[in-house]
């Protein structure tokens, strides 16, 4: 099978170095305003920090899928003395918690890498070098034609989850109709 | 829309539970922009000089800074107004931390509070949602774990809390208002909520902040940005490390105690210990110090880490900031640095303010050892050579009002007029009232003297930070400094820092002359309001040499960030107004000339006459009479001329300038 080249664009957070400034939400809130810059709000940002002062837990986590519905269990991860509860180190905006998710319309936020820009502006902001940006190549195996299926399956499926299948085919009779 | 400030005030009675959200005049920011600017109008127009501290019309007002809650860095203030009980004059104590962002996200740019709650309560601000709650179960608890609970009970992990201890409870004179590793202590804010029974002040907001033109705001901040990375990389040359760089003094960061211990007075602003910084205590000191920080921390979208949490033996985890590293261990002559740690803790549940309070213990130890106090005011006080428990009992005694406590919790000056029997004499480090930096030195500084005695912060750090301490000693510093000076108003200072020495004509007392110190005060004095306006750390602007924000670069932020056109000039103007409005109000509630004075030993060297011609000078300078307040021709130009009306009214001006006898006196 084919192989093609693949960039993985990776954000390193060296925790240890976060001082909880907070920063970084202040960025990338700023940046997904619209106009973009035109207004600052952390609680519509991608990227958090998840603060427990007293514990020393200072941990930057990014927006990652949207997910329906809560896990059964809540995960807490003690390392090194530190509990980091409250699902720890999960990106999803899920219906357990108000975070990764836009206060006025509690639609799912998601980590975009500031598609377009020479790199993410959390990471341009922080100034303690918590957030350090990477690219490398990757070869992957070009997806075959039943894997697009499957993919395209799933994603239908979900928004027909969300939506119903009524406004899903709605939905696409309207693009039909357009295109 | 509304740029950078939200627009909305939060007006709460807590006496019958009324709460309004009230938009503001957009021409209230056009005149005296935000922070310290438009509180001091709020107290001008709404509490007559009549009011005492502890009258239920003492408005008490938390605020945000105009760009709190933008992406300026470092802008996170919250300043507190209200009329001080220690000083009986309009207060702006100050703390950073989370909480100003998380009020303007809410919605609000100020909180203000009117008469006086029944029983605990402590306000809940969500957004749009505001109540009113019971704190009778949190009576009696710190100021640190309350913010936890109050937090817990809310299930709020993100919400931002403002609380008092025992301290402001009891109505201690230096209570202070705590926030998570910051505080607003100075001049008794705390005292001032408890007397009200506000506990706490809880905010969570999840609202935007707008900007007039962000794109021109961020290219700004990247000018900023860039500024601060070369400043943390290249730290002044030839001054003391702990003033080479941005930031307050980093005192979590630099163990290097020997100038701080060897310069500043122990015990009751006494004695200097000129060989104190041994190897040995170095030693100690060093590794005490690096075993009990556990990070270094910043407050809201700020570079710098001028905190630290605080992991110490035998002590629950607290956060800790700046210089009460060492004013508890000086003022108590304690040698080991543990002690500090520990106390602290104990000092910031009770929430009391970390300079005034160690004054406070170190005076009661000398009135007893001086017989003013005796046996039975200290019953039950650990024996004198046991002086680490000794202030322990002291500072729980005070921060409870219990026996002795209830005395000195008043402040050395209030506390000495109730003892008497020459206790007064004791209460020697005070301006204003309030005590000052324990700090005793030789020759007279006339730059200091100005900035001790006039500026209406009362307390250290007063108005200092953009001139250098000290003349270099040689040429080539000197070049070396004012080489790269863009913060400068004018090119003029470079002339006056290259001829400063720090010995001969050139020198102190006479060197900066009376009309140089004039100007270099007044830029100093105006960028500490400016900061105080807009809601940004001194320790990034004016308390610092060589800064990132200047009067060079602020009214560029204002109008990207508001949408007013705001020129160099012009916010010089605004904050002049503010300024100018605040000594009147001073002025109104009776402060004048005959205040305006250092302690009496803070140098050993004096000049009467010159410190009269310093005085006079600066207050021509500044538009003011030689009482010390702003003449009619002043307030006129500044659109102040309802202030004139009413210093006329009350006789505090006569014929728009001086009094009668001062105009004999000029004659």
């Amino acid at each position: 099978m084919a192989k093609v080249k693949k960039i993985i664009k990776n954000i390193k957070v060296d925790a240890d170095r976060c001082s909880g400034c907070r920063g970084c939400e202040i960025a990338c809130s700023a940046f997904h305003a619209e106009p973009k810059y035109s207004s600052v709000n952390p609680a519509r940002s991608r990227v958090r920090v998840i603060t427990h002062r007293l514990q020393d837990i200072w941990l930057p986590v990014f927006a990652g899928e949207y997910t329906p519905t809560e896990c059964a269990g809540r995960d807490i991860y003690t390392i090194d003395g530190k509990d980091y509860d409250e699902c720890g180190f999960c990106r999803a905006a899920c219906p357990s918690r108000d975070m990764f998710k836009e206060p006025d319309s509690g639609l799912p936020l998601k980590c975009d890498m500031c598609e377009g820009e020479d790199e993410p502006l959390c990471v341009k902001w922080c100034l303690d070098g918590v957030l350090v940006y990477e690219e490398r190549e990757v070869w992957v195996e070009e997806d075959s034609e039943e894997k697009k299926q499957e993919e395209l399956d799933i994603g239908l499926g979900s928004l027909a989850d969300k939506f119903g299948l009524n406004q899903l085919k709605d939905a696409m009779a309207r693009m039909t109709t357009k295109e | 829309m509304r740029y950078a400030e939200m627009g909305y005030h939060l007006e709460v009675d807590v006496a019958t539970g009324n709460i309004e959200k009230v938009e503001t005049d957009p021409k209230l920011t056009e005149l005296y922009l935000g922070g310290l600017g438009s509180s001091v109008k709020l107290h001008w127009d709404r509490v007559p000089p009549e009011v005492k501290p502890f009258d239920d019309e003492n408005m008490l007002i938390f605020s945000g800074g105009l760009l709190c809650g933008t992406p300026a860095f470092s802008a996170n203030r919250t300043v507190v107004t209200f009329i001080s009980p220690q000083s009986e004059l309009l207060a702006y104590p100050m703390m950073g931390g989370f909480w100003s962002a998380e009020l303007k996200h809410a919605g609000y740019d100020k909180i203000i509070f009117n008469n006086k709650s029944p029983e605990l309560i402590y306000l809940w601000v969500k957004d749009d949602k505001v109540e009113i709650r019971d704190a009778r179960h949190l009576a009696g608890k710190g100021a640190l774990e309350v913010q936890d609970l109050i937090r817990d009970e809310l299930n709020e992990p993100n919400a931002q809390v403002a609380a008092i201890g025992q301290a402001g409870e009891s109505r201690c004179f230096t209570a202070s208002i705590e926030q998570g590793r910051s505080s607003a202590s100075r001049l008794g804010g705390g005292a001032i909520m408890g007397d009200k029974k506000i506990k706490a002040v809880a905010v969570r907001g999840t609202g935007d902040v707008h900007l007039a033109d962000g794109a021109k705001f961020f290219e700004l901040m990247e000018e900023v940005k860039d500024y601060i990375n070369f400043r943390n990389t290249n730290p002044i040359p030839d001054v003391m490390t702990i003033l080479s760089g941005i930031g307050s003094p980093q005192e979590m960061v630099h163990t290097d105690e020997k100038w701080h211990t060897e310069s500043f007075a122990w015990g009751n602003a006494r004695n200097r210990r000129k060989s104190f910084w041994t190897e040995d205590i170095e030693k100690s000191w060093t590794s005490t110090q690096i075993g009990a920080i556990k990070r270094l921390i910043s407050c809201y979208n700020c570079p710098q880490h001028c905190g630290a949490l605080i992991d110490a033996p035998d002590v629950p985890r607290y956060m800790m900031k700046c210089f009460s590293k060492l004013t508890y261990g000086m003022a108590a002559y304690v040698d080991n640095l543990d002690f500090s740690f520990n106390i602290v803790q104990k000092a910031q549940e009770y929430g009391v303010d970390g300079f005034s309070t160690p004054q406070i213990l170190a005076f009661a130890v000398e009135l007893k050892e001086n017989g003013i106090l005796t046996d039975k005011d200290f019953e039950g006080c650990p024996p004198d050579e046991d002086k680490e428990g000794r202030f322990m009992w002291l500072l729980d005694r005070l921060a409870h009002r219990e026996g002795i406590g209830d005395i000195i919790a008043d402040g050395t000056y209030w506390a000495a007029k109730r003892i008497g029997n020459g206790a007064e004499e004791y209460a020697h480090n005070n301006i204003k009232k309030h005590e000052q930096l324990p700090i005793k030195l030789g020759m007279l500084d006339p730059l200091y003297y100005l900035m001790y005695t006039t500026n209406e912060k009362i307390s250290i750090t007063q108005i200092e930070g953009n001139w250098p301490q000290a003349a270099f000693p040689k040429m080539e510093q000197r070049e070396r400094f004012v080489e790269d000076w863009p913060q400068l108003p004018d090119d003029k200072f470079k002339q006056w820092l290259l001829d400063w020495e720090p010995r001969g004509e050139k020198s102190n007392p006479h060197f900066p002359t009376p009309p140089i110190c004039s100007e270099i005060v007044d830029w100093m004095e105006m960028l500490h309001n400016i900061d105080d306006a807009l809601g940004l750390c001194a320790g990034m602007a004016s308390f610092c040499l060589k800064p990132p924000y200047h009067i060079n670069n602020y009214h560029k932020l204002v109008s990207a960030a508001t949408g007013m056109d705001v020129d160099q000039e012009e916010l010089k103007r605004k904050v002049n107004r503010s300024r100018n409005l605040h000594r009147a109000l001073n002025n109104r509630r009776g402060m004048s000339r005959k205040d305006e004075k250092p302690p009496k030993d803070h140098w050993r060297h004096r000049f009467p006459e010159l410190e009269e011609e310093l005085l006079t000078t600066y207050y021509t300078y500044k538009g003011w009479n030689h009482d010390g307040i702003p003449t009619r021709e002043r307030l006129h130009e500044l659109d102040l001329d309802y202030v004139a009306d009413d210093l006329e009214q009350r006789g505090i001006l006569i014929n728009g300038e001086g009094q009668e006898d001062h105009q004999e006196h000029q004659g």
